[in-house]
């Protein structure tokens, strides 16, 4: 498949696998923040290439992960009501909330149905109208332009019984957080390739300048990865503090304009909880006000659902990338992906899962199991 | 996140004032919403993330980085032999 | 620094409530079912071998019995319907140990409402199947469910079959050092059934690869008796069908990713939808472990075969991670191939 087997070719990566060896003359430590990433890094075992110089931390990547927990909760009570058809990407059906997931709900007789694109879920709402149909609109800033898009076209057809429960997070505020941690060890980011794809990475300067950290903007299969972490080491080897793009086929410094736009006509910023870490200023989406018929919170009157925070645990700390799924004393024995303790067990693209899924069998270079 | 790939518009249409196009993936083909990847064409290659082509890919520039990236290798593998 | 067990993240949520779809899914869900649900109460020997087939000794013969059921939606897709798809699972279970298939009964469970017209169809294809192989459906039964109750058409079969002298096909014999041989391109069946399931339609001519595989299993039989067992990689995928194998057997496995073979097709829809084609459900393709000395000509005799066309060595069984199937990336690296929970789940990350 043109534009994917390229870059996975085994010879060039042992080539760039060679050339971040001969780069590297001290330790360094270094973060990707999306899932996706994540799923390629441990899949290839491309920390183990890479050598013990380099460690690789898993950053809040995974939107599923982050989903705040009272949205989890939200998303259950209003599939839980008779006749409602909640549509919902596959991913978020097995994340646990306070009692419950969307699963059991299905189980228990709720008729909850996984898309893999939000104009599926449109055309349910048109193939069923005397039933609501709900949408659970999650994502990072790559998935918001679809999203927007089901409300924006819901509002042109004049549909009447779609709506949608949003739930955004955004990556910048999330570094930034990170970086003001004292006990930050992160010098270096891998942001992510397709947020930036629709957002453009200017955004990142700023954070590269405050911070004096450097940035690289990576794809998602190995040689991308590889080059990113090679062009990081590189700028750290050397003292820079720049935002590069390794990510040129599809990522331009302005983004996707057009997408953008129709994002920015249905959301507004607003301040979000991502579950494990708290809540983050101006780091997630919500429907706009001319969109209220469609906004699910309002229409199935959940919006004053909340779910206490669980105090600071380990889910956080692996999270923001102070802890390895391995440093934690469940990881494997009580915490597995039948009997997830935390998020990042949950997804399949959070931290725990990968590691657990992949990798359980190779300790990571320095930890203890 | 993000789980996007790469694929090549067959062809295009609109629909309703949306912009659809039936893009290839290796063996199979589905429809994607092109409204944010206006330039596009019939033949070039989009990247897709849940039904909807977000960027164009700029082949020239993939073409140009692919190629820096097998000369480096080239050369180091050139340099290796000489004990690196 | 804080007793960490005390934290009180998301509680896991006690299995023991109900059954949900990932206990049909082949995965960890189903073995613990059947763990900790039947075998208690089910009381054989035979039965504690988990077999795809209960084999038996009666009056000097060797017979092998199966049942299986039918739960496709949606019923008819390219390349088979739940009729042929029934008619071509349960000769394999038999298959899978070595045995010609003799009988197979055929118990409907049919949803009221349901277009006779459909059902006719349905049978048609099961008749033709077994007219195939040949097989013949010697008794039946069908029941009807209220509207609601159903998808349209459930199928039950069971299925006796003989297992000729000599054979003898068990996971408890595979031992370190045996080879492991895949019978072609893995994901077909789960994929073309994706295609044309509701909420993720894409267009695809890939069709399903359900079909019988007593005639090749006979095939490698014929060339060499030094193998040891063999699985049909169904719902769960070749990684799961592996899983149970090594569990069963106490060994290690390890697979090479390029050997391994996958359509086109398989591998863009997989790619699209975030999918592992080592998870994706197959319906006419067998895993075999092998002698090493007995694995070339035995690969050969698959490869003359029309349901081995595309046979591979794909691994090796190996005593140096017992329970654990490893798989070697074309990078050199290697990965754990897990059992999965439940389903395997399309992403958007």
């Amino acid at each position: 498949m043109k534009y994917l087997d390229e870059y996975r070719d085994p010879a060039l990566a042992r080539r760039l696998v060679a050339e971040i060896r001969r780069s590297v003359t001290r330790p360094w430590v270094l973060m990707e923040i999306c899932g996706g990433q994540t799923h390629t890094l441990v899949k290839y075992g491309i920390e183990e290439l890479i050598g013990e110089r380099i460690e690789l931390v898993h950053g809040p990547g995974c939107p599923v992960c982050v989903t705040p927990l009272e949205i989890v909760d939200k998303a259950i009570a209003v599939a839980s009501i008779p006749q409602v058809i909640f549509v919902s990407y596959g991913d978020m059906l097995r994340v646990p909330g306070s009692h419950s997931d969307l699963f059991r709900v299905k189980a228990a007789g709720g008729d909850v149905r996984i898309a893999y694109s939000p104009m599926d879920a449109l055309r349910l709402a048109r193939e069923n109208p005397q039933r609501p149909v709900v949408f659970f609109a999650v994502g990072f800033e790559t998935t918001a332009p679809a999203n927007s898009t089901a409300a924006w076209q819901a509002k042109r057809e004049g549909l009447r019984n779609f709506s949608m429960l949003v739930s955004h997070v955004l990556v910048p505020p999330a570094i930034r957080l990170l970086l003001d941690q004292s006990a930050n060890r992160v010098q270096g980011f891998i942001a992510p390739g397709h947020v930036c794809t629709v957002m453009g990475y200017e955004e990142y300067e700023e954070l590269a300048r405050r911070y004096k950290v450097p940035f690289v903007v990576g794809g998602f299969e190995p040689l991308d990865l590889l080059e990113a972490i090679l062009l990081l080491v590189r700028q750290l080897e050397e003292g820079r503090a720049q935002v590069e793009n390794q990510y040129v086929r599809s990522v331009s410094r302005g983004g996707n304009e057009a997408a953008r736009q129709r994002m920015m006509e249905v959301f507004e910023v607003v301040d979000r909880n991502w579950r494990g870490i708290g809540p983050i200023a101006q780091s997630g989406y919500r429907l706009r006000a001319e969109y209220a018929a469609f906004d699910a919170e309002k229409v199935f009157g959940v919006e004053t659902i909340s779910a206490p925070e669980p105090p600071e645990c380990i889910s956080a700390l692996v999270l923001q990338g102070l802890k390895k799924p391995v440093d934690c004393p469940m990881f494997g024995t009580r915490c597995t992906p039948a009997t997830p303790m935390g998020a990042p067990m949950v997804s399949s693209e959070g931290a725990c899962a990968a590691y657990y899924q992949y990798r359980r069998h190779a300790a990571p270079p320095g930890a203890q199991t | 996140m993000c789980l996007a790939i790469p694929g090549q518009i067959v062809e295009a249409q609109e629909i309703d004032g949306m912009r659809f196009g039936t893009v290839r993936f290796g063996g199979v083909t589905r429809q994607a919403c092109l409204d944010f990847v206006p330039e596009a064409q019939c033949g070039d290659y989009v990247i897709v993330h849940v039904g909807f082509a977000i960027s164009r890919v700029d082949a020239e520039e993939a073409e140009r980085t692919y190629r820096l990236l097998e000369e480096m290798g080239a050369l180091e593998d050139e340099l290796g032999k000489d004990g690196g | 620094m804080s007793d960490p067990i005390q934290f009180t993240c998301p509680v896991p949520l006690a299995l023991g409530g109900r059954i949900v779809l990932g206990h049909g899914s082949g995965g960890r869900l189903s073995a613990e079912l059947l763990r900790d649900v039947f075998l208690p109460f089910f009381h054989s020997p035979i039965l504690n071998r988990l077999d795809d087939q209960a084999v038996f000794e009666f009056r000097g013969a060797r017979l092998a019995f199966t049942t299986d059921s039918f739960v496709v939606k949606p019923l008819f897709f390219r390349g088979g319907d739940i009729g042929s798809l029934a008619v071509h699972g349960t000769v394999n279970d038999l298959a899978m140990g070595g045995a010609t298939p003799l009988y197979l009964s055929a118990g409907f469970i049919l949803e009221e409402g349901l277009e006779i017209e459909t059902l006719r169809r349905v049978a048609e294809s099961m008749g033709r199947a077994a007219d195939d192989i040949p097989v013949e459906i010697v008794t039946g039964d069908t029941k009807v469910v209220e509207k609601g109750s159903g998808d349209g058409v459930f199928i039950n079969t069971t299925g006796i079959g003989l297992v000729p002298e000599g054979v003898r096909l068990s996971p408890a014999l595979v031992r370190p050092g045996d080879l492991v041989l895949l019978s072609g391109p893995i994901g077909d069946h789960g994929i073309a059934v994706l295609a044309e399931r509701e909420g993720i339609e894409f267009s695809t001519l890939l069709a399903s690869d359900s079909a019988p595989l007593h005639g090749l299993v006979a095939a490698m039989l014929a060339v060499s008796l030094d193998i040891r067992a063999m699985r049909d990689p169904t719902r769960g995928g070749l990684a799961s069908a592996l899983n149970e194998i090594a569990s069963r057997a106490g060994v290690g496995i390890t697979i090479e990713e390029s050997a391994i073979p996958v359509r086109e097709e398989v591998r863009g829809a997989c790619e699209m939808l975030g999918l592992d084609p080592l998870y994706v459900a197959n319906e006419g393709k067998l895993v075999a472990f092998v002698a090493p000395h007995a694995a070339e000509s035995v690969l050969a005799a698959m490869r003359r075969h029309p349901q081995g066309r595309d046979a591979a060595l794909i691994g090796a069984v190996t005593d140096t991670h017992p329970e654990l199937v490893l798989l070697r990336t074309p990078f050199g690296t290697t990965r754990i191939v897990d059992m999965l929970p439940g389903d395997q789940l399309p992403r958007i990350c």
